[in-house]
């Protein structure tokens, strides 16, 4: 088989994975097969309670899968202890939470390079001055200079998350997932925000996972699957 | 680690409020424990430099505490005087060096006022063996004269030369007054820190002197003229009790014996340094439930910083979740928390030792007058770093508790986030 080969094109390849959160329960999630090509840009719609957030912490290395393999960027992470699973997680995934996803008392610009701060290897990607490049990512994305150095907390929702964004690409990682990262955000500045997320990703040669219960959003991804069709547990309520 | 301790910096500073709160209750706690501990030594070592090489204190059969409580630190009274015919015995023993007779029982404006001898200012030592100065005048001489102890003069605001009236008794009412028999002030003695400081001094002879006319214990109105006095030579009849310096240690147990099976009349012989010690023995409850409350502010105060750090901790899920995304391991979010609780108690520690300086150097003088304790404002003892060092560890440990709390937390949150 040209498995081997076929792993180095694939950002994310699930196989027969099922994971429960306690052992005695039956499992939240049972993925047969999932693929993923680099720079994909893929929707994962899902109702909440379907396992997105299990689906999430697998993909993440958070959470182990009891069965099956959950490779990513042809690394299978069942193969890596729990530190070189964090280790494996701060180099190659920038991660967009749903909101409040800043760390309220670190300024715009050092919210953005933390994920820098605790990866080597993704610092080293960032050529210049790390403040230089968050502020030119900050810029990419629109926010207005003023904005940068002040607390995050006066920034608008939808001001935090363009910053959020920021700090997942920082370092140009190889996979972005954000989960539900628009949900706070009203119709127009949700598609802009996801339009602009996309570029960026391209910029930074990224693959992304969009992560939503909101179906209206699919149509601007080329690519969208269902996360209730393809998790095949009955454990989901 | 470097990164660890910035955020835990930052985020700190993000809770200033509840940070200073429990930096303060850390302080407010070594403070006392500090400041108890300090008193407590100080007021003990003070306590036992009382008197010192004197190896006997003669007075009438009592409990040792007692007799020491009368004849050294001036408190209370004595149950019994002992005869002059006994003072002139023992004074003469072949074993006595020396013997200081005290006569006790009057006051002024209640200061005890005590009888004795030109033998006092040799023989009497406190201290490590320290003998009294005169910081002004001279021993009396004359009948009528007296010395001060350091404080009388102060608090009286007394000079050499002024003119006192002794009251009968410690009550110091117009009707017990010696009122006619004024006291001359010849000497002032240089500060203790011991009870001589607030001892009016005079000579036995004036003891006599002044009671002349009070033989039943009030004055029954024919008190001779004092120049009639000061003509007539007193031998004293009684005293309260006696200081004894013998010619070798050795030979203590064995005149304490012959003293306390006196025929002639019941007398008790203590050793000072035992007695000390077992009125010390007895003020060691006090001192203790002292050392237990202030232990226990501690501990009060370390627990207001767990409290507070737990509290947070719920608040902090969210962050510890962006932490953990942006790669940080559990073991971060531990030692972020760890390094919180021991940064707030080493600051804690700090200020309450800066604090309790601060306090004594402006509280020092205040007690030094108050009560002659001398508190001093010396270097850290080797057993307030070990209590310090026993505060700091519980702060680091009591950190376990939230930062283990965080820890499984972060790993069962993982990416979501419940608030």
């Amino acid at each position: 088989m040209s498995r081997e080969h076929d792993n180095h094109a694939l950002v994310v390849d699930l196989n027969d994975i099922s994971f429960s959160w306690k052992p005695e329960l039956d499992p939240t999630l049972e993925i047969s097969s999932l693929q993923v090509q680099s720079q994909e840009h893929l929707f994962i719609k899902g109702p909440s309670g379907c396992g997105k957030s299990t689906l999430l912490s697998l993909l993440t290395g958070i959470n182990q899968a009891q069965k099956g393999h959950v490779s990513i960027l042809g690394q299978d992470l069942t193969q890596l202890s729990p530190s070189q699973r964090d280790t494996f997680r701060a180099e190659n995934i920038g991660y967009i939470f749903q909101q409040f996803n800043l760390l309220p008392y670190l300024s715009v610009v050092d919210n953005v390079i933390l994920p820098c701060q605790f990866s080597k290897k993704r610092r080293l990607k960032v050529d210049q001055d790390l403040n230089d490049t968050a502020r030119e990512l900050l810029r990419r994305l629109h926010l207005p200079e003023a904005l940068m150095d002040k607390p995050v907390t006066e920034l608008s929702i939808g001001q935090q998350q363009r910053v959020a964004a920021a700090r997942a690409l920082i370092g140009k990682p190889k996979l972005i997932i954000a989960d539900e990262p628009t949900s706070a955000l009203d119709h127009d500045n949700r598609e802009l925000f996801i339009e602009l997320l996309m570029e960026q990703a391209d910029q930074a040669e990224s693959t992304l996972i969009f992560v939503s219960h909101d179906p209206t959003l699919e149509k601007l991804f080329t690519q969208s699957i269902d996360l209730k069709v393809v998790n095949n547990a009955k454990g989901f309520q | 680690m470097k990164v660890i301790t910035h955020l835990a910096l930052k985020s700190v500073l993000n809770r200033k409020a509840t940070a200073i709160l429990t930096i303060l209750t850390v302080a407010v706690s070594v403070v006392l424990l500090l400041g108890v501990e300090r008193v407590r030594t100080q007021a003990k070592s003070s306590f036992a430099n009382t008197i010192s090489g004197t190896d006997l204190i003669v007075g009438g059969r009592s409990g040792q505490v007692n007799l020491l409580l009368y004849s050294v630190f001036r408190i209370g009274n004595a149950t019994n005087n002992i005869d002059w015919k006994s003072y002139q015995e023992f004074s003469q023993h072949r074993s006595v060096k020396w013997a200081v007779p005290i006569s006790l029982g009057d006051s002024h404006k209640g200061f005890r006022v005590m009888g004795t001898n030109q033998s006092y200012f040799e023989h009497y030592q406190y201290g490590s063996k320290q003998p009294l100065t005169l910081q002004q005048g001279r021993e009396f001489d004359g009948v009528f004269e007296t010395v001060l102890g350091s404080e009388v003069a102060k608090k009286l605001n007394y000079k050499l030369g002024d003119e006192i009236i002794l009251a009968h008794g410690i009550s110091d009412v117009a009707f017990s007054r010696h009122d006619n028999l004024p006291f001359k002030i010849v000497g002032i003695i240089a500060p203790t820190g011991t009870p001589v400081d607030k001892t009016v001094h005079v000579s036995l002879e004036a003891i006599e002197a002044i009671h002349v006319g009070w033989e039943s214990g009030a004055n029954l109105g024919h008190t001779p003229d004092i120049e009639l006095l000061k003509q007539h030579q007193f031998e004293p009849k009684q005293i309260t009790a006696m200081l004894l310096g013998l010619n070798s240690k050795i030979q203590t147990f064995a005149l304490q014996r012959e003293i306390n099976t006196y025929r002639q009349e019941p007398l008790s012989a203590i050793m000072p340094g035992i007695a000390l010690h077992e009125l010390w023995g007895m003020m060691s409850v006090a001192e203790q439930a002292l050392l237990i409350v202030s232990g226990f502010v501690v501990v009060a105060g370390l627990l207001g910083m767990l409290s507070s750090l737990l509290t947070s901790l719920q608040e902090r899920r969210r962050e510890m979740a962006i932490l953990r995304a942006m790669g940080a391991r559990p073991r971060h979010v531990f030692s972020l928390l760890i390094s919180e609780a021991s940064a707030l108690t080493f600051l804690g520690i700090t200020l309450g030792v800066v604090c309790l300086f601060s306090m004594i150097s402006v509280a020092a003088p205040i007690i030094q007058q108050a009560y002659g304790i001398n508190i001093s404002v010396s270097a850290l003892t080797a057993y307030e770093w070990k209590l310090l060092a026993l505060v700091q560890i519980s702060g680091i440990l009591i950190g376990f508790i939230p930062a283990f709390r965080a820890y499984r937390q972060s790993l069962a949150d993982g990416m979501t986030i419940r608030i």
